[in-house]
């Protein structure tokens, strides 16, 4: 062991301090060749912290009502005292803006520099899914573009008038992203000068499609047979933007903000468990190695390992603590399983991982961080011995079955099971439902009908799927019409209109439904 | 590379505009909390705020997801007992199962719970005021040009010629002037003291041509500093005065109340609420207040607060020597042009009655064209007496005047709102 020449060792925190630390541990990152966006460390209060929370970590958010319901929920469960502050914030940004808070200790301070700057930040510049979907370098100038675009629509047409659109569009945010196809990178110069061509182009385009005067009579089912949009539409604020008839140009806009924003977010939601994983892994890795080195003391890693293991416990199911997989436990584990399957693989990993058993453990990690998701990173790297570690058992509800059935635990059948169900869970598409445009009735009533096609013969939620077909009528201003699909055969139809909610259960009167069918074809 | 940033000094209050999004469009829920809340608490604290409960499913944002029912399934970490092909049985309701079947609580059903957070009492009394209005405020803070004054904001450059600041317009100039002709001032002494130099020489020795060059160069210098004008429009400031407003005007605010036998300590604490509400809401119109509390039986006494609500007296009653002595120290004290003032009156009604006729005149005559408002209650739940009678016959011609009558302490609240409920018609008059 080298001698002990601590950087500090008052719990303390001053500015040249941070600066030291950072330094120390981008030295250790780099040496581990972790590659990193600038970072840009603010050192801001607990009531910044909150703002900061309640924006959904965007530094520069438009205003809306929800936030500010996150405020003052998030305001009351911390004066109580039921809700720590999360020790950092950190945004995918050009450079990484990471929040530090005030209040926290210079060991704190560290485990968040690690943590964040280094172990958040590489993650965002590694990994594929940000690499594609989001524009580190342009984001802040975007959310800038968006906010001075949303006030400057409140003072033209009033804060319930643009309210009401966001409302609309917030109920819909998770049906604004494209799954499969990518997106082009959004920058916030070529969004501004564009923004005006676009206004005129896409109104063009909108009376194109709706320039026939709507007619009466069924001459038209035989002229044209073909549905619109041709194949269904995945991303419905998108189809809404280019295609509702009554929007105003400055509507579109609107609903192009709320749906660029939650594509930004989108890959966020599907690397949770990657992306603590890694932050964890690097946090703990890199404060271990300036440990080593003798630059950090006894107690600072005391004070550090108190707040990692709270931060890695995960709760068995049963305990009243239990609210899901902690992402934080389980990456971190997998991170640290695959450096072992490594460095010191043994024969059941050899039969399982032969790729990377005995690799070099760096570059096999940088390769999982890179090129996986939540969902194909569970697929491809968990080992048995995470599930033995785990515990992990899987359980099918099925509401055809009096019981719930164990499936698979953690044993030699099992394993397999296990991974393939928990991988599936960490699958946003199959987690939400499947609800795409299917047709538009062009030519007649303008109605917009989506289609719910039904997984394991899951149902929507009624009430809250009413409350956002009401919000889906406000943007398209024509009738909206939600079906229920299983097996190729509509289940529910709601149908939401300028009086409000009708709900029509097609299983008991069938021959309506097959009389709608033969119209629609 | 990393750079630090201390942004602890930025505002802090980034989510306000967005709280303020959310209390006004729940302004409803709030609302009626907020009189409930006024009807269960004393009001002698009203000084807090008020935790505010709406309904969780009148406050969620919905979006689509999947219901109860269906296929499913779960991992779940921490197994205990449990092998491949076990049955359990479905646990009960969302809560007890631990997860089990269930999954995370969040996505299926909304929770039971209230969302509830805290408004601070600056927002409970605005909620509490909301839409009330004091008559004739606004009146006078529009009529009022005394509730402005100018004040002195420095020196500017730009501003109207009665506003000319000469001293520092001339300071200007000077210094422009000295600025400008310095090389010229320069070339010209060395101009003269060459010629002087040539002057002084002999006769036969001078060059005149050198000296008629030096004359020349004189005279051209000369014109030029000449030319530099005195004062230039550049050189002229003007003295700045902003308009300030004065911190609104003080109110003074009169409880007279009837402390004669007849009144007991439960009508007593009803006037209390009823001078308390008022005070408070002067308070927030205000910037100085001041209360005068004055009693009466048979003759009027002006005392302190703790007097006023808690000693006892015993006699008849003579309303006028209450509305007399608040005549008098208005005289003295509170000269309408300098003080907002508005009276209230609290009694059970009884009064000698050839005295009421007195008490209406001296109302009309002295009291009300110098107060803001007058307001009276009658705590009484029996029928009115001839007090009241006098009143109505003030209530049908002043608009400024208003009477109510109060049984219980329910009413307090309403009665309070309904005297200073927004009257678009009264408030025209």
């Amino acid at each position: 062991m080298t001698e002990r020449t601590p950087i500090s060792t008052g719990s303390d925190w001053t500015f040249e301090l941070i600066q030291d630390y950072d330094r120390e541990i981008g030295r250790v990152a780099a040496d581990f060749g972790l590659d990193t966006y600038p970072n840009q460390i603010e050192i801001i209060s607990a009531e910044q912290m909150l703002d900061a929370y309640s924006s959904v970590g965007m530094p520069v958010g438009y205003n809306h009502w929800s936030y500010g319901k996150h405020f003052v929920s998030n305001e009351q469960h911390y004066r109580r005292g039921q809700m720590g502050l999360a020790y950092e914030i950190v945004i995918n940004s050009n450079p990484c803006i990471a929040y530090l808070m005030e209040e926290n200790t210079m060991t704190m301070q560290a485990l968040v520099i690690a943590h964040a700057c280094y172990g958040h930040n590489s993650f965002f510049k590694g990994n594929y899914l940000f690499r594609t979907w989001t524009d580190a370098s342009s984001i802040i100038d975007y959310l800038v573009f968006a906010k001075n675009y949303i006030m400057k629509c409140e003072e033209r047409y009033g804060v319930n008038e643009v309210e009401a659109i966001l409302d609309s569009c917030h109920a819909l945010m998770n049906y604004g992203v494209d799954r499969y196809k990518r997106p082009y990178p959004i920058s916030a110069e070529e969004e501004k000068q564009r923004q005006r061509e676009r206004e005129e182009y896409l109104q063009k385009q909108v009376n194109e499609l709706w320039k026939t005067i709507p007619q009466l009579g069924d001459k038209e089912d035989h002229l044209d047979v073909r549905r619109f949009p041709e194949e269904p539409q995945e991303n419905l604020l998108y189809f809404i933007e280019k295609n509702a008839p009554l929007l105003e140009s400055w509507q579109r806009e609107v609903v192009r903000i709320v749906r660029k924003i939650a594509q930004y977010f989108y890959p966020q939601r599907q690397t949770q468990v990657m992306n603590e994983g890694w932050a964890t892994f690097w946090h703990y890795t890199l404060l271990n190695k300036l440990y080593e080195e003798g630059k950090v003391t006894d107690g600072f890693m005391l004070e550090f390992l108190q707040s990692h293991t709270s931060v890695v416990y995960q709760p068995p199911f049963d305990s009243r603590f239990y609210s899901g997989i902690n992402p934080y436990a389980l990456g971190f584990n997998m991170m640290s399983d695959i450096r072992r399957i490594c460095e010191n693989p043994t024969k059941e990993d050899k039969k399982w991982f032969p790729d990377i058993a005995g690799s070099n453990w760096q570059e096999t990690l940088k390769f999982a961080m890179q090129n996986f998701k939540d969902e194909s990173f569970v697929q491809q790297f968990m080992s048995p011995k995470i599930i033995r570690d785990f515990k992990f058992f899987s359980i099918l509800d099925d509401d055809k079955e009096r019981d719930l059935h164990i499936t698979a635990i953690h044993d030699d059948p099992g394993y397999r099971d296990i991974r393939e169900a928990l991988s599936k869970q960490y699958n946003l598409s199959m987690n939400e439902p499947n609800i795409q445009v299917y047709n538009v009735n062009v030519r007649g009533d303008r109605s917009i009908t989506l289609r719910h096609v039904r997984h394991n013969r899951r149902p929507l939620e009624t009430e809250s799927a009413e409350e956002v077909l009401k919000h889906l009528h406000r943007l398209w201003k024509f009738d909206v019409i939600l079906e229920s699909v299983q097996d190729n055969t509509v289940m529910d139809t709601i149908k939401c209109g300028p009086n409000g909610i009708e709900k029509k259960s097609t299983e008991k009167d069938e021959e309506e439904e097959e009389l709608s069918l033969i119209q629609r074809v | 590379m990393s750079y630090i940033v201390d942004r602890r000094l930025n505002g802090k209050n980034k989510s306000t505009v967005n709280r303020q999004r959310f209390l006004h469009r729940y302004r409803k829920h709030i609302k009626k909390a907020v009189d409930e809340a006024v009807t269960k608490r004393s009001i002698t604290d009203l000084d807090s705020g008020e935790s505010i409960s709406i309904p969780r499913r009148d406050i969620s944002e919905p979006f689509f997801h999947h219901g109860k029912g269906g296929k499913r399934e779960m991992v779940h970490p921490g197994n205990k007992e449990f092998v491949t092909g076990d049955h359990i049985q479905r646990p009960q309701g969302g809560g007890g199962g631990g997860g089990s079947g269930e999954g995370d609580a969040s996505d299926s059903g909304e929770g039971i719970d209230d969302f509830v957070f805290q408004i601070s009492q600056d927002e409970f009394l605005d909620f509490l005021f909301e839409d009330l209005e004091l008559p004739n405020l606004v009146k006078r803070q529009l009529q009022g040009i005394e509730s402005f004054k100018y004040v002195r904001a420095g020196v500017v450059n730009e501003g109207n010629p009665a506003k000319i600041n000469v001293v520092r317009s001339m300071r200007q100039a000077t210094s422009r002037r000295i600025a400008l002709t310095a090389s010229s001032r320069r070339r010209l002494r060395e101009a003269e003291e060459k010629l002087a130099a040539l002057q002084e020489q002999d006769p036969v020795l001078r060059d005149k041509r050198k000296e008629e060059e030096l004359e020349l160069e004189i005279a051209k210098l000369r014109r030029r500093i000449n030319k530099i004008p005195f004062v230039d429009t550049i050189d002229l400031r003007y003295n700045l005065h902003l308009k300030q407003p004065k911190p609104t005007s003080k109110a003074v605010m009169f409880c007279l109340m009837d402390v004669s036998g007849s009144m007991n300590q439960a009508m007593k604490d009803m006037a209390k609420r009823f001078f308390i509400l008022l005070y408070m809401f002067l308070k927030r119109n205000y910037e100085k207040i001041e209360v005068v509390f004055i009693r009466h039986h048979t003759s009027a006494k002006e005392v302190d607060e703790e007097e006023f609500f808690y000693s006892r007296e015993t006699g008849g009653t003579i309303v006028s020597s209450a509305l007399k002595m608040m005549r008098d120290i208005m005289k003295d004290r509170y000269p309408a042009d300098e003080w907002n003032i508005y009276g209230a009156q609290a009694s059970d009604g009884d009064n000698w009655n050839d005295d009421s006729p007195t008490c209406r005149e001296i109302l009309i005559k002295d009291i009300l064209p110098q107060v803001q408002y007058y307001s009276y209650i009658e705590i009484n739940p029996r029928r009115h007496q001839a007090l009241w009678r006098e009143y109505e016959t003030i209530e049908a011609t002043v608009a400024h005047f208003a009477m109510q009558q109060i049984s219980d302490p329910g009413d307090i609240y309403p009665v309070f709102r309904e005297l200073f409920q927004r009257k678009e018609t009264k408030r025209a008059s």
